[in-house]
């Protein structure tokens, strides 16, 4: 244990990571609360979260701070981005205001309570800072591990009801009942011969086109681009890319620079001539 | 430099979540300024531990860490489920109850 924790000022190595990290937090805290996208928010959330890690551990909570890395970094904010993938990572939040002037009593009411922390803060009389060397002598872990196993192991046992709880409670509220039995193959394929319509398998993605991404449509034998060819999740969130048309643009827009630069003119490949024809 | 300054680092960061709380409208986001808040208060019991130099402080912090592990969980759950049935996560458009 260095003798600094112990001491009512601390050492100018600890200033300097108090004044960058610190300033380094407070951004990411504005910019989790400003950002528009959720994705930036959470990403600025788990920056500011290391930083904490590491006053924890510059505080002398060496277990709790590598307990913060791992929970809240690893597991609570994969959680979160795990989330805003599946609610959609392009919703923008609304700027509408539902509520007139919300927003900026919602700023006044922050500033006042700011204030009001801080000065509490200020008036109060913390002059002494004890240090952690006495109690950290035997080691943090151990000295946590006393204290959890004796004066808190109540607490401790009713944390894990609690865990139990919540992971059973999870499970109930994500839980989708089915309400129909789900179609067995047989019973599709029959469907399907006897609707008439795409008896044979549907066409495997991008087969056709330039690009062999599953997002992009293929093109059919006559040029068109199909829409089956994507996956019926995708298409059903209007994820489909099309560059196709795109793509032959591109290449023609190529071709015709490579020409001036040759200064060639009236020459043109007999693919384009299809592609253009075929995109028609 | 005063360890007090943690303190001040902790107000901080707990009023910029708490305003996030009011201003957002999001529910992912609110949750997120929630747990801004929380780890806050995290950062102002390791500071109170360093000083009075016991380490009850941490012994808090720590069962912090694991109650809100826990509401993560549920309360993500909850804004799933209400993706589901309303395809929106704002917390404008819960307002079935309203007249």
């Amino acid at each position: 244990m260095s003798p600094q924790l112990a001491a009512y000022s601390t050492s100018t190595g600890e200033a300097f990571q108090f004044w960058v990290l610190g300033t380094v937090a407070v951004i990411g805290a504005l910019s989790t609360v400003f950002m528009k996208k959720a994705v930036h928010s959470a990403l600025s959330l788990a920056g500011t979260m290391i930083i904490l890690a590491v006053f924890y551990l510059a505080n002398g909570a060496y277990f709790l701070g590598i307990v913060q890395i791992v929970v809240y970094t690893g597991a609570i904010m994969m959680l979160f981005l795990f989330v805003v993938m599946l609610v959609g990572v392009t919703a923008a939040d609304s700027l509408k205001e539902t509520i007139k002037g919300q927003r900026w009593l919602a700023l006044l009411c922050g500033l006042g309570f700011g204030i009001l922390l801080i000065a509490g803060i200020g008036n109060a009389s913390l002059k002494e800072f004890n240090g952690l060397a006495q109690a950290n002598a035997n080691g943090n872990v151990e000295g946590l591990a006393t204290f959890i196993f004796t004066k808190y192991v109540f607490a401790f046992e009713i944390t894990g009801a609690l865990l139990i709880t919540a992971a059973v409670g999870a499970m109930v509220l994500t839980h989708r009942e089915r309400t129909e039995r789900a179609k067995t193959q047989r019973e599709l394929a029959e469907e399907r011969v006897r609707a008439g319509k795409h008896v044979p398998p549907l066409p495997a993605p991008g087969v056709y086109a330039r690009h062999n991404a599953v997002d992009i449509a293929g093109l059919l034998p006559d040029g068109t681009p199909s829409e089956l060819t994507v996956s019926k999740t995708l298409r059903e969130r209007g994820q489909i890319r099309d560059v196709s048309t795109e793509a032959l643009n591109d290449l023609k827009a190529l071709e015709q620079r490579s020409e001036e630069r040759l200064e060639r003119t009236a020459v043109e490949p007999a693919n384009l001539k299809r592609a253009e024809e075929a995109s028609k | 430099m005063n360890p007090v300054n943690y303190l001040y680092l902790a107000a901080l960061l707990f009023t910029i979540g708490a305003t996030g709380v009011l201003i957002r409208r999001n529910a992912i986001v609110v949750f997120m300024c929630i747990e801004l808040m929380l780890n806050a208060c995290n950062l102002a019991f390791v500071a109170f531990s360093r000083m009075h130099g016991n380490l009850d402080g941490q012994v808090i912090a720590f069962f912090t860490m694991v109650v809100a592990a826990a509401e993560v969980v549920v309360g993500l759950a909850i804004i799933v489920s209400l993706f589901r049935s309303r395809h929106s996560a704002s917390v404008d458009d819960a307002s079935l109850m309203k007249l």
